[in-house]
């Protein structure tokens, strides 16, 4: 039997297993709109911005591992959903974008609605494709998951021209994909295993230092076992937190810019580092010629080209996360060397020194909320057991500091673009995928403006979203800059012209709540958590206005060169 | 590479965005009408050609890379220049041509337009041996390359 291109399209998206599909009508995509309407496998979320759209099915696809699914029609459909691909590309976020386009015999006229949006995108995604002949749909439909999920995962966008989704066609779905030209590679070499582990056993004062590709590789389970037989310390980039558990005595916190001194100070001074699933960012590294200078460094990573990208490595090692520390923990154990504990014993008497420091103690004095302290207790409430999403700026750091992931996929943040709107729409995605879940959105009175229409979206499908605005009445963020390296010249930083959250969040239908004093706290917490379990609930937290993020690596500095308080 | 259309952006497009030098660029399709084949000519330190390579061996289009300047290679260049052609230029260029061993494809009056093929050093000794003489116009193909021997770069 022969059906439309748009039939096809949602029979491709039913076998890859979409429960989900976030998007948005127009023009081009009124075929592929009819083709859902008619069936109930693939659930339709319209969202009120295709900015959302892409950041919902980025935070499903982070909190499950499974691609994320979004539809957008062409022209400004495809333009607005751009912030959300690049986010989901910068932190390798598998999901399959498809974009409407105008009809092929009007592709190049300047047509209504119509824009390049292959161009567009080219540099924010990981492969993209226009479908110009509907005998091509369905195998490109499974490039496309197939792209997105393997390897170093990514988005994918698909452009479909609005004549493709209408002509017809045999379906039939491809089992199997193979593409010549892509074949990510898995295991790590074997010599290069051996050699590794050679240097790990050998190291006096080692750190492993982990990314979101453990997460993303499925590789927490072996980090845990492998760190736990080296007992070594464990730090976690931002975007792998959870990866390993914070509460666990082996785990020295975050490292980097706003990372724990005790991180960074092991980072500093290590003798090997292992790296694993992380990409030494600069928001990691600090100044790269003061960066562990004494470190031989062991780099595990699916993508070669993140290898030696910034910092040459000793021990370079390609390959998926899961199977190579698989291996490395096999060679651990077959190794004649062994871990030598005196030395290992005494380095960990040094990083306690650098614990005793106790650099995320804050002043709880006062008759002002502290950010920290609403966080803290949001852990406690929670039991550490809640799907967390924030924005950027301040509130994401404490979040980070304060709230400490046991479990992967839990911490959900746009770490390498840093976009600010992301949290309410990917808390979206993520209630969605763990109903009856506590999932909070941690955020600030800017970045929640940014997409705070998804207010809507969250009435229609029944999301009881916890969202806790840390209101400063400033980009917490660029005001702490401007205070440090601009005389204190708010420039345009100031956000004290504001709707009234508690109003505003009363009027699209769900229960607000300001709190201004510390005291109020935990009685607003309460109505949020169990009073109201089953509403969203806008906790508006006014926070002392000018707290800072401590510690921190000043730009250009060391990661040795932390400033504390 | 897949002789696709998109293929060549992508290349460029990548080569802009992380701030490569792109010095030449030729691309074809081969025997296979399914690949095209692209010789690009960069420069750079060896980490950054290090990265250049792995960079262009993510992009999907891209099936099987070589750095031909690892092994003996070799690099052709095709240039057509028209340059004035009247009383004694045109002798001259006549025998220049000769000694460059390139060939005048067209004649008129006052013109003479020359093919000449070799490496690219070669094509820049030659324009500057018509330093007496008046160019109207130079077109070059950029660097084509592949390696010596029996090494084939292939699927």
């Amino acid at each position: 039997m022969e059906l439309t291109g748009a039939e096809i399209l949602v029979q491709c998206l039913k076998e890859e297993g979409v429960e989900y599909l976030f998007g948005y009508p127009g023009g081009a995509v009124l075929h592929i709109y009819d083709a859902l309407y008619k069936q109930e496998d693939v659930k339709h979320i319209l969202v009120r911005h295709e900015q959302a759209a892409t950041h919902a099915a980025d935070g499903y696809a982070r909190s499950t591992g499974k691609p994320g699914a979004v539809l957008v029609t062409s022209g400004p459909g495809a333009t607005n959903a751009v912030t959300g691909i690049a986010t989901a590309y910068m932190d390798s976020i598998p999901m399959v974008v498809i974009t409407g386009q105008v009809p092929t015999s009007l592709i190049g006229n300047d047509a209504f609605q119509e824009c390049d949006s292959i161009g567009i995108t080219r540099p924010i995604v990981k492969h993209n494709f226009l479908v110009k002949d509907i005998n091509e749909l369905a195998t490109t439909l499974k490039k496309a998951f197939y792209v997105a999920t393997t390897g170093r995962p990514g988005p994918v966008v698909v452009d479909v021209p609005k004549d493709v989704t209408g002509a017809k066609a045999k379906f039939s779905y491809p089992k199997d994909i193979s593409m010549r030209s892509y074949n990510p590679s898995s295991k790590g070499h074997v010599g290069q295993i051996k050699k590794a582990v050679e240097l790990i056993l050998s190291a006096k004062k080692p750190v492993i230092y982990t990314g979101g590709g453990v997460i993303l590789g499925e590789g927490c389970q072996q980090l845990v076992e492998f760190s736990q037989k080296l007992g070594y310390p464990v730090t976690n980039t931002l975007m792998g937190l959870g990866a390993y558990p914070a509460t666990d005595k082996q785990f020295v916190g975050m490292l980097g810019m706003h990372g724990t001194y005790e991180a960074n100070m092991a980072m500093h001074h290590c003798d090997v580092l292992i790296a694993i699933g992380a990409r030494f960012d600069d928001r990691v590294t600090g100044n790269l010629e003061k960066f562990c200078p004494d470190a031989q460094i062991v780099h595990v990573d699916v993508d070669p080209a993140s290898i030696a990208k910034t910092v040459k490595v000793d021990v370079p090692i390609v390959g998926e996360v899961a199977e190579v520390l698989e291996a490395l923990i096999k060679q651990i154990d077959v190794s004649e060397s062994k871990v030598d504990t005196s030395a290992i014993d005494t380095w960990w008497q040094q990083i306690d020194v650098w614990r005793a420091q106790d650099c995320l103690k804050f002043d709880t004095e006062g008759d002002k909320i502290k950010p920290q302290s609403a966080i803290k207790k949001v852990y406690e409430l929670t039991n550490g057991d809640a799907y967390v999403t924030s924005d950027v700026g301040q509130h994401q750091m404490w979040a980070a500091q304060y709230y400490k992931f046991d479990k992967p996929r839990r911490w959900i943040n746009s770490g390498g673009l840093g976009t600010m709107g992301f949290g309410l729409p990917a808390a979206m995605g993520v209630q969605l995928a763990h109903q009856g879940e506590t999932v909070v959105c941690i955020t600030g009175e800017s970045s929640i403006q940014m997409c705070i229409q998804e207010l809507a979206t969250c009435l229609q499908y029944g999301l009881p979203i916890k969202i806790l605005n840390l209101n400063n009445g400033f980009m917490g963020m660029v005001r702490q800059w401007q205070e440090f390296f601009y005389d204190k010249r708010y420039s345009q930083s100031v956000m004290n012209v504001l709707p009234d959250f508690v109003a505003l969040v009363e009027a699209y239908g769900h229960v607000g709540i300001r709190v201004e004093k510390p005291e109020d706290l935990d009685a607003a917490l309460d109505a949020a958590f169990n009073k109201h379990k089953d509403r969203l609930v806008f906790l508006d937290v006014i926070t002392d206005p000018e707290e800072n993020v401590y510690p921190m690596v000043p730009a250009g500095a060391g990661l040795n060169e932390m400033v504390l308080v | 590479m897949e002789n696709e259309s998109g293929a060549l952006s992508r290349v460029a497009g990548l080569f802009s965005a992380r701030g490569y030098n792109i010095e030449s660029l030729t691309v074809a399709p081969t025997d296979d009408s399914s690949l095209s084949r692209m010789t690009l000519v960069t420069s750079g330190t060896d980490d950054i050609v290090e990265q250049i390579l792995k960079q262009l061996n993510k992009l999907v289009d891209v099936i099987k890379l070589v750095d031909l300047t690892e092994s003996p290679h070799i690099e052709r260049e095709m240039m057509l220049v028209k340059v004035e052609a009247v009383g004694e230029s045109r002798s001259e260029v006549k025998r220049l041509v000769d000694i460059f061993r390139g060939n005048i494809i067209d004649v008129t009056d006052t013109t003479y337009t020359v093919e000449l093929t070799g490496p690219g050093e070669r094509l820049d000794a030659f324009l500057q041996s018509l330093s007496s003489i008046s160019i109207h116009e130079v077109v070059r193909s950029g660097s084509m390359g592949i390696s010596r021997g029996e090494k084939v770069l292939g699927l």
